[in-house]
């Protein structure tokens, strides 16, 4: 309405009325703006060319199939020695990234969701001691953070030697936690076969428990038959292979644990800090996401006979998760985007590797730099899409 | 589609083009430092006895006092300086990026640097060698022993490498525990984080001397790499680059003709006319630098020639407690040898 009112004014001047049209001066205004920007960044371009020759430095991305010359003792994923080239110790650099980002998304989640739910508990305890651990948490930045936790296991743990020992198996030093590692035997695939039959079986299960449900009403307790089915034929694949399983035990070598898993400081550090940072905005997440339903829903849940925990399941939480879901996008980009920070403890993320050791040791700031940009850029837009795929499937769906 | 948020917009636009101005460079540093009033120096964070503030704030040390050399020469006072502190992992792009004018910091003349990185290098005023720091009651004798250590190194630097390559040229493995700055590596290094600490010999007897009992330290006996440490700059500035090759020269050249800052009165009637020409009572030297006849008389008489320098900050009579060795004259079987002031 306002735009037919606007443009109603009268005006003789053709190109007035075109700009007191609502539509068209907001084309006009992205034009102008498309060509600002587009300006700028041929000017940065134009800028960095110069530059570039000014010093005389070429861009090229050959060094990344140059031998690297530094060890990178944090690869739990894939082998790497100095030997390697620069593309591969990216690779290795890309995938501790990986590895921090999901395992920071995977706890922090889990205890973000915990202590959502807790701040919302009648007991007045329990109430306080969170709402007070999320007040000194997420008002301290995350880098002291990491440094504290970083400290506290480097200075307040012993040295190898006198290792915290429980249970002759786990073993706790400044140089990281050390448990034993499972070794598969050749026989393994049975088990995984078994496994992955048992997935495939719950999930048919579980459509046909709901269509069953859906048509006729009747309710199988699919969790717990799910869980059996799981547990139950992966066991007998188990014993069916013979137990092929043996235990890698860490043992104290010369100067350091041999065997077994190594949660190094570092990756402890930046794992624990990020997640129980990050936790804090997602338990206000939660918290806000549920106190937005309103009462009247648990109300009429409950009138229908619907018992406590079915009306959470099938009312709130649906519900919920759609304020939820769309912020808590931005905090797993938010771990991402912090575990960035590793650099300040040495753990060999993307940063520390490209955009630290590669770029320092080859003088290519520019390259390096664009790549590190773009790794983040596109872990980013995955999440996002990822997130917006969650979104849409769990928004209202009118019928 | 929504139209675009013009203040967002805006910022990033000038954000943009303040970008597009700054990193221009400019093309006398000589005359930006003149300018300014004061030389920056691109120094490390901290390292006892090369670079370190003082309890009252100021800058002392072996690599300081040759930024202060440098600012006697050209701003006619040594005092005239500011320490721009950098990591192994910074200090290239801060002087790249005009963030300083010539850099100090502990840094190792190599290929990469010189060519790859584009800096520009003027001798070298510490020779030196990578070395290993290990705690007396481990009971390690020779660095052959290291295998399956835990090594702390600091990252942007020469040692990493060479640990990777002395380390695989001998077939043994080690944890690498990269950390950013000396002070992170010694605190690393006193926890047990690590059981060795390497870098650059000189590096590691500045630590050595930080510590409560030194004597519980060694450092083993072998010396994997060469470490020739020297200032640099920005490419593309012969002028400046000849200036702090001649600062450097001056030092040395003084010691060699023994002009100190408490005879270089007396010497400015001597004999010898080298000594004459480097003093600026004869000749034209220091108005062919850009700067005045005055600049070595500024340098020795407040800063000291290279022996000065070197006692004062890391010799023996010092808690560091480093010999000349290689970095004698090399009229004492050093190394350490200026071309002539001619
Ligand atoms: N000379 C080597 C190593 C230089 C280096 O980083 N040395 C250490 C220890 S002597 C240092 O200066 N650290 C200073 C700091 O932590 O800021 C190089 O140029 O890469």
């Amino acid at each position: 309405m306002a735009a037919i009112s606007e443009t109603d004014t009268g005006t003789s001047n053709p190109l007035l009325r075109l700009w007191r049209d609502k539509e068209t001066r907001s084309v006009i205004i992205q034009i102008v703006t498309m060509v600002v920007i587009l300006t700028a960044v041929v000017l940065l371009l134009r800028n960095v060319v110069i530059n570039l020759e000014a010093v005389g430095k070429t861009f090229s991305f050959d060094f990344f199939f140059y031998p690297a010359g530094y060890d990178i003792t944090f690869s739990p994923i894939i082998e790497y020695s100095s030997r390697d080239t620069h593309l591969r110790a990216a690779v290795v650099g890309l995938l501790n990234t990986f590895l921090i980002a999901i395992c920071g998304i995977v706890l922090s989640t889990i205890m973000g969701f915990t202590m959502g739910i807790l701040r919302l508990s009648s007991n007045w305890l329990v109430n306080r001691l969170v709402y007070c651990f999320l007040e000194f948490t997420r008002n301290i930045p995350v880098l002291l953070h990491i440094l504290f936790i970083h400290g506290l296991v480097v200075t307040l743990l012993p040295v190898p030697k006198n290792a915290l020992v429980f249970t002759d198996s786990f073993f706790l030093t400044n140089r990281g936690f050390f448990v034993p590692l499972p070794v598969w035997g050749p026989t393994a695939w049975i088990v995984a076969l078994g496994l992955a039959a048992a997935i495939v079986f719950v999930f048919f299960f579980a459509r046909w428990a709901k269509k069953v449900q859906d048509e006729t009403g009747k309710i199988y307790p699919v969790f717990l038959i799910s869980l059996g089915a799981i547990i139950g034929v992966t066991g007998l694949a188990f014993l069916a292979a013979g137990m092929p399983l043996t235990w890698s035990y860490p043992e104290l070598k010369g100067f350091n644990f041999k065997g077994g898993l190594a949660l190094k400081p570092e990756f402890i550090a930046l794992w624990l800090a990020l997640s129980y940072y990050t936790s804090c905005f997602i338990a206000e997440i939660v918290r806000a996401g549920i106190l937005a339903i309103s009462h009247g829903q648990t109300e009429a849940a409950y009138a229908l006979g619907l018992r406590p925990n079915r009306t959470l399941q099938l009312v709130i939480i649906p519900q919920a998760l759609r304020v939820i879901v769309p912020p808590l996008t931005s905090q797993y980009l938010n771990v991402t985007k912090n575990s960035s920070l590793a650099i300040a403890i040495g753990y060999m993320d993307i940063v520390a590797t490209v955009g630290g050791i590669t770029l320092m040791q080859t003088g290519k700031e520019m390259e390096t730099m664009i790549v590190v940009l773009l790794v983040y850029l596109s872990i980013s837009l995955v999440i996002s899409a990822f997130m917006n795929w969650y979104n849409k499937r769990m928004a209202l769906v009118e019928r | 589609m929504k139209p675009w948020n013009v203040p967002n917009v805006l910022s990033a636009t000038l954000v943009v083009a303040a970008l597009g101005v700054t990193g221009a460079a400019s093309a006398s540093t000589l005359d930006d430092v003149k300018s300014n009033g004061v030389l920056r120096c691109v120094v490390s964070t901290g390292v006892p006895g090369f670079a370190y503030p003082d309890a009252s704030g100021t800058w002392k040390g072996f690599d300081i006092d040759f930024c202060r050399a440098t600012a006697a020469a050209v701003l006619g006072d040594s005092s005239k300086i500011k320490a721009v502190t950098s990591t192994g992992q910074t200090r290239f792009t801060l002087l790249n990026s005009g963030e300083g004018d010539v850099l100090w910091r502990n840094t190792t003349v190599t290929f990469s640097r010189d060519v790859g990185v584009k800096l520009r290098f003027h001798g070298i005023n510490y020779y030196d060698g990578q070395g290993f720091l290990v705690k007396k009651n481990l009971g390690i004798r020779s660095a052959k022993e290291l295998d399956g250590a835990s090594v702390c190194i600091q990252t942007g630097t020469t040692t990493e490498l060479n640990l990777a390559d002395y380390f695989h040229a001998n077939g043994m493995k080690y944890e690498a525990v990269t950390i950013q700055t000396n002070d992170e590596g010694r605190q690393n290094y006193v926890e047990g984080r690590c059981d060795v600490y390497t870098t650059d010999a000189s590096g590691l007897a500045a630590i050595r001397s930080t510590f409560s009992e030194p004597n519980d330290h060694i450092i083993l006996p072998e010396i994997i790499s060469k470490e020739p440490l020297g200032p640099a700059t920005r490419q593309g500035d012969d002028q400046w680059s000849d200036i702090v090759t001649w600062v450097l020269n001056a030092t040395v050249t003084a010691e060699e003709k023994g002009v100190t800052s408490s005879n270089v009165d007396e010497m400015m009637s001597s004999k010898d006319p080298e000594i004459l020409r480097l003093l600026g009572v004869e000749g034209s030297q220091g108005e062919e630098l850009g700067l005045n006849k005055k600049w070595a008389y500024n340098i020795i008489k407040s800063v000291g020639n290279y022996g000065e320098i070197f006692e004062r900050n890391i010799g023996t009579n010092t808690p560091i407690g480093l010999e000349r060795g290689l970095n004698a004259l090399w009229t004492n079987g050093g190394l350490q040898y200026s071309p002539p002031f001619r």
